[in-house]
């Protein structure tokens, strides 16, 4: 499947759930509506798209406006070599996402440190617990309203002298 | 200088000699400064001369603590944990930019440095440092093993 036929068959399989097309460096680049975000994941992993892989999922802070935060996800197909970037813009009142994990399971990670970086809830998620930072953590260290260097020690820190 | 007198300064000299060659070193190794650790402890440059060749894996067994790398503040108990196991008498090294200051990282999740946690006696800057800058680190720390008030915890427990 070639790249044109490939995103004209994206087009009239899914074209409701697809807002945009775009091109980074030769690779497709769809904007998406969150809401069908799980079903279209689902046809694109399965045949004849085959993206067996989720390679990435990341989260951008664009600081400010009603799509402030933008799901970012990366695909792989191993059949036929090639990478698919989704992107999804969710509200900034309350940022919240469909669970991919029972596509992939590799998702449940990916999902947990995007809510501890981002504080993006992801609905159906198994576990949503924080990933990288500790039990105590208050916000969400990603995010540009966090204040800037602030730490939250665990035990007591002498000053620097 | 009374007899007495005499004798204490040359048992603090012996133990002075005898603790900066039998470092035993517990590497608290956390990032990439811990690839200039294994060259300055394998066998081109070799701190094993200076009598500081002897790993611990178990910080009861060490009187010399390594802090190699960045230590942030999910791991900052760990650190303290570690240190409180070691048994006096104890040296800490702070081994690299990131041990000493927090180094190229002033954000939320990194120690400004490991002396916020515990106390320490030798810094060795660098990103990472060479071994040369290690050993020479190595060497200001015997010269201060040498010359310090020697800790005598057997006397007087009698
Ligand atoms: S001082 Fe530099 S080399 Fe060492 S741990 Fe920090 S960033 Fe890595």
């Amino acid at each position: 499947m070639g790249r044109e036929s490939l995103i004209d068959e994206i087009r009239t399989k899914l074209g409701d759930a697809v807002e945009g097309v775009s091109d980074s460096f030769g690779d497709p680049v769809l904007t998406v509506r969150p809401s069908s975000l799980r079903s279209l994941m689902t046809a694109l992993r399965d045949a004849p798209f085959d993206y067996a892989v989720l390679l990435d999922l990341t989260c951008v802070d664009f600081a400010a406006g009603e799509g402030r935060f933008e799901l970012v996800y990366h695909l792989y197909s191993l059949s036929r070599n090639v990478r698919l970037r989704l992107k999804a813009s969710l509200s900034a009142s309350d940022p919240v996402a469909e669970t991919l994990t029972g596509l992939w399971k590799n998702a449940d990670w990916l999902e947990r440190e995007v809510f501890d970086m981002f504080g993006v809830r992801f609905t159906g998620h198994p576990d949503l617990r924080r990933l990288l930072t500790y039990e105590g953590f208050e916000g969400h260290p990603l995010r540009k309203s966090y204040p800037w260097r602030l730490a939250q020690p665990r035990i007591p820190m002498k000053d620097k002298v | 200088m009374s007899g007495l007198d005499f004798l204490t300064t040359r048992l603090e000299t012996a133990l002075g000699w005898g603790r900066k060659y039998s470092l035993f070193h517990y590497p608290f190794i956390t990032a990439c400064c811990g690839m200039e650790y294994m060259s300055a402890a394998c066998a081109h440059f070799d701190i094993d001369r200076f009598g500081a060749g002897l790993t611990r894996f178990s910080p009861r067994q060490a009187d010399l603590l390594l802090v190699v790398g960045t230590v942030t503040h999910k791991l900052a108990p760990v650190l303290k944990t570690v240190y409180d196991q070691m048994l006096e008498p104890k040296w800490v090294i702070a081994f690299g930019a990131c041990a000493v200051s927090g180094g190229i990282y002033q954000n939320y999740a990194v120690v400004q440095g490991i002396d916020r946690v515990i106390p320490v006696d030798v810094y060795i800057p660098g990103c990472p440092p060479r071994p040369e800058t290690v050993l020479d680190g190595l060497m200001k720390l015997q010269d201060k093993i040498q010359h310090q008030k020697q800790d005598w915890r057997w006397a007087g427990k009698a």
